[in-house]
């Protein structure tokens, strides 16, 4: 540094330390703002439970319909839940599948409509599925319907989140 | 690059005499704290601003959480600062923030006393100024009831039992800002909220704009 010509001016020297001084005091207000609202994003989703559902001798190769509920905390906001799931018997196999259309979120039901018997059909685009959940080609869902993670403990059927079966 | 960014957009638009207009002034030398140190009285304004700055940031984003209603209000406070990374600072920056805007609105309405710069030609300013702090009065008694604790409660009903006391229209102000002749509850509370995030500041930004351009249009007043 010494005798060469390093020199800062006066001017120079001003911009950075007031640009370096104001830029750090506002990233202390800007960050911590911005960290609270993007909050919600970082948050560790809950583990989630396993809720019993059905007993195992309800059960037939065709799908029916049980609702269980839960308490959920949305915040501040507690409050009971009701889901559902179709439930039915594959041999010693069991499947529950969420009612949830995978084109845009709206509720499907089983042989719900006269035209397409034994399938799951969604009144919102007609988006059709097969028993098993296998969404039919030509309708608008691009995957099949979830699947519930399923667990039996004593003749009872539990039932964990709901997952993509692809 | 960020010079290439500007120098594109000014090419285009001749942006350099909006920005210089408004900031590009040379400092007198007896405003100037690098002259006389004492002259750092003439920061007070500009921190007040700082702080009314932090006020608005800081609340809009309060409001992501918040809810004015009797019911969820304190949860939902307690929630954002207890639960939310960061909670408990951008509540205390507005928390602590709306009692500094007033030491700092205080102590520049001091100098600006003391210089006697409320003299002609800025008689208007100093009236703008006085607006400007009664809004920001409104903004922390309305502000205060919104956290919906004990203390945010009669501390409103203290306020409003203030205001009803004022003869002729006392009962009248009192059931306007309230929302019910009675109760201090639901109708108070999403008033008080409207009042204190969307009707103050917008006038206190319209009195911010007018106490600027006057300011900008008569210059800093002179030495002592
Ligand atoms: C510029 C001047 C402002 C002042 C002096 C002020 C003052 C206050 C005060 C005293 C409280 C009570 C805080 C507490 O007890 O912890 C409060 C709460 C609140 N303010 Fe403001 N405020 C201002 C601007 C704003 C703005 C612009 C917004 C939104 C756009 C806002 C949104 C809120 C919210 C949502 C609360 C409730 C949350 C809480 O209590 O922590 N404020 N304000
Ligand atoms: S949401 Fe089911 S078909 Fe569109």
């Amino acid at each position: 540094m010494s005798e060469k010509k390093h020199n800062v001016s006066r001017r120079q020297f001003l911009t950075y330390t007031l640009t370096g001084v104001g830029g750090f005091m506002a990233a202390g207000v800007i960050l911590p703002m911005a960290r609270f609202a993007v909050d919600p994003v970082l948050k560790a989703g809950a583990e989630s439970d396993m809720y019993a559902v059905a007993e195992v001798a309800d059960l037939t190769e065709e799908p029916q319909r049980f609702d269980f509920s839960y308490e959920q905390v949305d915040a501040w906001y507690q409050s009971e839940v009701t889901e559902t799931a179709w439930i039915y018997r594959e041999g010693d196999n069991i499947v529950a599948l969420s009612p949830t259309c995978t084109h845009l979120g709206c509720t499907v039901n089983w042989d719900a409509n006269e035209d397409y018997p034994d399938q799951f059909f969604c009144p919102c685009h007609f988006g059709r599925f097969e028993k098993d959940g296998t969404n039919i080609a030509g309708t608008p869902p691009t995957e099949p319907l979830h699947k519930y993670v399923t667990e039996v403990r004593d003749g009872t059927v539990y039932l964990g989140t709901a997952e993509p079966q692809i | 690059m960020l010079q290439r960014v500007y120098d594109w957009v000014d090419d285009r638009l001749d942006i350099t005499p909006m920005w210089r207009d408004i900031a590009d002034h040379e400092v007198p030398e007896h405003v100037n704290p690098a002259h006389h140190f004492s002259a750092f009285v003439y920061c007070f304004g500009g921190l007040t601003f700082f702080i009314t700055v932090i006020q608005i940031l800081s609340g809009m984003f309060l409001t992501m959480y918040y809810v004015p209603d009797i019911v969820n209000a304190y949860e939902s406070v307690r929630y954002l600062q207890g639960e939310v990374a960061f909670g408990v600072i951008v509540r205390g920056m507005h928390h602590w923030g709306a009692s500094l805007v007033i030491v700092m609105m205080f102590l520049h309405t001091l100098r600006v006393f003391f210089t006697g710069s409320y003299k002609k030609p800025r008689e208007l300013n100093w009236v703008v100024g006085v607006l400007i702090f009664f809004v920001m009065l409104g903004l922390g008694f309305t502000g205060y009831l919104l956290p919906w604790d004990m203390k945010a409660y009669f501390a409103t009903v203290v306020g409003l039992e203030i205001a009803e006391s004022v003869p002729v229209v006392g009962e009248l102000t009192k059931t306007l800002l309230a929302g019910d002749p009675e109760i201090i509850g639901a109708q108070t509370l999403t008033r008080f909220f409207a009042i204190h995030v969307f009707f103050l500041p917008g006038a206190l930004l319209g009195l911010l704009a007018a106490h600027f351009i006057m300011i900008r249009k008569q210059g800093i007043s002179g030495p002592l």
